[in-house]
């Protein structure tokens, strides 16, 4: 009976501490089949002249891992672990939760045999096919219940902000998973999209497109509110930014798909509201930036010892970059020029590893070290080192790939006097080498950092012992 | 063709565009004047979560407000310029078609000066103009290359322009020809007019023989007689049809694959080959200039 009282005062951690050790170990997966895709990239013969090595099978392989696997778990624990906290009640429908681990674990390992073999639905960041798009959505739903429920049964009056951008990621992901990926089999791992040509296309990029916007940016921003002001210990910054910028942020992102398709067959129209729309969402995203640095108000001397803290605002200048970065790049005459060349591969991973990277690592190394019982994480040091190596790898890694694409921009562009281009194509991509050996230079320090930090976190696992927390009882009014 | 299926969804685009617009500005609006109240007076909510999470009652930032505002005002101006409210078509009148017929027009004109020079000059000439001559390798590289290689040698199943085989023929006029219209060659499945299976061997070491590669000379001299259905369009010497585009047998020049087994599959299968038409992307003057450093590949006579 006592075993029980005990049970129901404390938060459900195990399902937390599933995901955060499934996050580092997919975070090293993932970036590692990047690096293989990176190296290909510099030495063609790596491809190995097999179907299921080729860059072709590979490349969504890696986009689908560190986005899905090593981003959705963090997301996962992350988000399970605030909500109790800020509810301050236990999730709710605990055998629910667990559910989404293992479903969520079998969606990823369904991809990671899939994805070699051949089997896309070639929709960029939804190539799965149908029967694991169905699990996907059942994985979703169960979700879904279990962070509203505990939203629901919480004992705080008020819903903390940070579950304000959980509660629309995950509404988000679910009614964009299923429309976008709505599709007729045809047979058992082969369908065909419920949509042709030119809306296809729009469909696919409204898709695409709020995949960075909630999946990439609400819900790490989500753990961005929590997380900035826990490590700092200091109140955020400006609850007003909060309000305007959540609902300006979840209500423009939503029209900003058409960017992707300036100068196609998509109408004239489209391509101009969805140019307007993505240069005003600029200040709701920025508002975020503004929030999460602002909370550092009378704590930056803080950045001098602690490297979690600085993980965390490191993110938030990449955050503030690539937002700057994408607005700009939505402009259709700066799109004229980046469209198709290196520099959206660039502004992506600006995002990828400078903003969801920095800021997952940040909030695991929060977690870690409280969910097994521990004071810290068993290495400082090794968050230092960690830390400077994906520094180093994201500003090699984005900075040649700027160079690279607005190179090859240029290069597509240039036209004699004789109305002949430049350059022919392959001479495009043979002026590229040398940044892609800097690329694949960056990918690699990011991912040692992140074997570190694997290193790290195992031996703080296995040093201390699942902790319970106690739920503490409701004092402060909120 | 229009975008709508009715007139009811430009109004709708329209009015759900000018609303999200103004709902920004007005979200913007009202939490700037709204006070919140500050119960403890130390600037926080009051509202406390996890034991210590607070948020402070700071006003939103002037000159991100302004930033905000400023992406507003642009917007709209940018939406009366231009396409994108439903069927508006925009003060400037731009659509994506317009802004391209008129670069390509702009650059026809620029360009028509340099190449009418040429218009007037035989191939020959053309040939050995150094000016021609790198303006149609400059040509050849963009369009060309892809398929016939950087060298020009082709590949499998794409043509060399270097070895003075033309499948359509080699003059100057026929090379203009083949790039403005493209061409199709086209052989039908021959094993059943052919005959039997140990035909078809027969008549591929008869093709074999023609071009003294190495074959089986009793099985070649079998199949002669089984080779007059191949001579509707190869010829009776198999030395091929440029006006049907039919290829030379005896040359040893093979497209589509040499040895026994290759031919095989061409009698048994046939073959579609094409090359697609390249009048639409070029002026006449240009192709000119272009068929001119093609024929030169081949016809290095003059100096």
């Amino acid at each position: 009976m006592q075993d029980l009282n005990i049970e129901a005062n404390t938060y459900n951690d195990s399902v937390v501490r599933q995901f955060s050790i499934m996050a580092v170990v997919w975070g090293v997966v993932g970036m590692l089949v990047g690096v293989i895709i990176a190296a290909q990239l510099v030495w063609p013969e790596l491809n190995l002249g097999l179907p299921w090595t080729s860059f072709g099978r590979l490349r969504p392989l890696h986009t689908n891992a560190v986005i899905f696997a090593f981003g959705g778990c963090t997301l996962f624990a992350t988000s399970y672990y605030v909500v109790q906290r800020t509810c301050q009640v236990k999730l709710f429908c605990g055998k629910l939760a667990s559910f989404t681990f293992w479903g969520w674990q079998l969606v990823i390992l369904a991809a990671a045999i899939s994805l070699p073999l051949g089997y896309t639905q070639s929709k960029e960041y939804a190539e799965l096919e149908w029967p694991i798009d169905i699990l996907i959505a059942v994985v979703w739903v169960s979700y879904a219940i279990v962070f509203f429920g505990t939203i629901a049964k919480r004992k705080v009056k008020h819903i903390y902000v940070a579950n304000w951008f959980f509660g629309a990621f995950i509404l988000t992901v679910a009614l964009l998973h299923i429309v976008n990926s709505a599709a007729i089999p045809s047979s058992f791992m082969k369908s065909y999209s419920a949509y042709a040509g030119v809306q296809d296309a729009m469909v696919q990029w409204w898709y695409g497109h709020n995949a960075v916007g909630f999946f990439l940016t609400a819900g790490f921003l989500g753990i961005m509110y929590y997380f900035v002001p826990k490590q700092a210990n200091r109140p955020v910054y400006s609850y007003s930014l909060s309000i305007v910028h959540f609902w300006a942020l979840i209500f423009t992102y939503m029209w900003a798909g058409p960017h992707h398709l300036h100068y196609t067959a998509l109408p004239d129209w489209t391509q101009s509201l969805g140019m307007a729309f993505s240069l005003i969402l600029l200040a709701p995203s920025w508002g975020g930036m503004i929030n999460g640095m602002m909370t550092m108000s009378g704590a930056w001397h803080k950045l001098r010892t602690d490297p979690i803290l600085r993980f965390m605002i490191v993110s938030l200048s990449f955050y503030g970059m690539s937002t700057f970065e994408g607005p700009m790049m939505a402009i259709k005459t700066v799109n004229s020029l980046s469209h198709y060349t290196d520099w959206t591969v660039g502004h992506v991973h600006s995002g990828a590893l400078g903003w969801v990277g920095l800021v997952s690592m940040g909030a695991l190394y929060y977690m870690v070290p409280r969910l097994f019982g521990q004071k810290q994480m068993h290495s400082m040091k090794a968050i230092e080192m960690h830390f400077w190596l994906a520094t180093v790898g994201i500003v090699l890694y984005i900075s040649s790939l700027w160079i690279s694409g607005v190179m090859e921009g240029l290069m597509w562009r240039a036209i004699n006097t004789d109305g002949t281009l430049t350059y022919t194509f392959v001479e495009s991509v043979k002026a590229k080498h040398p940044y892609y050996i800097i690329r694949l230079l960056g990918g690699l320090l990011y991912l040692s950092g992140m074997i570190i930090m694997l290193w790290n976190v195992l031996k703080t696992a296995t040093s201390g012992k699942a902790a319970t927390a106690t739920i503490p009882a409701v004092t402060a009014h909120a | 063709m229009s975008d709508f299926t009715s007139n009811f969804w430009p109004v709708f685009i329209t009015a759900i565009s000018l609303l999200g617009i103004f709902g920004c500005a007005l979200l913007l609006w009202l939490t700037s004047k709204v006070k919140i109240a500050n119960p403890n007076g130390d600037n926080t909510s009051g509202h406390v979560w996890d034991e210590d999470l607070r948020e402070m009652n700071n006003p939103l930032p002037r000159w991100w407000v302004w930033m905000f505002i400023l992406t507003i005002i642009f917007a709209l101006f940018y939406l009366a310029a231009y396409p994108g409210l439903g069927s508006y078509a925009g003060k400037l009148g731009w659509t994506q078609n317009k802004q391209y017929d008129q670069e390509m027009a702009d650059a026809n004109k620029a360009l028509e000066p340099l190449y009418s020079k040429f218009a007037a000059m035989p191939t020959e000439e053309l040939a050995n103009n150094k000016e021609a001559k790198a303006i149609g390798e400059r040509l050849f590289m963009n369009n060309c290359s892809q398929c016939h290689g950087s060298d020009a040698k082709g590949s499998r199943g794409f043509p060399n322009l270097t070895d003075h085989d033309w499948l359509h023929g080699g003059s100057p006029e026929k090379i203009q020809e083949t790039i403005t219209g493209g061409r199709i060659g086209m052989m039908p499945p021959m094993a059943a007019a052919v005959g039997t299976e140990d035909d078809v061997k027969n008549v591929a070491n008869y093709v074999l023989s023609l071009s003294d590669s190495k074959h089986d000379a009793a099985r070649a001299a079998l199949g002669k007689e089984k080779f007059a259905v191949c001579a509707a369009c190869h010829g009776p010497e198999g030395k091929g049809n440029t006006d049907i585009g039919s290829p030379n047998l005896t040359d040893n020049i093979w497209l589509h694959g040499a040895g026994e087994a290759a031919i095989i599959k061409r009698i048994n299968e046939g073959k579609v080959n094409q090359m697609p038409a390249q009048g639409g992307k070029f002026s006449p003057e240009q192709i000119h200039v272009l068929a001119s450093y093609v024929w030169g590949l081949s016809n290095k006579t003059a100096k």
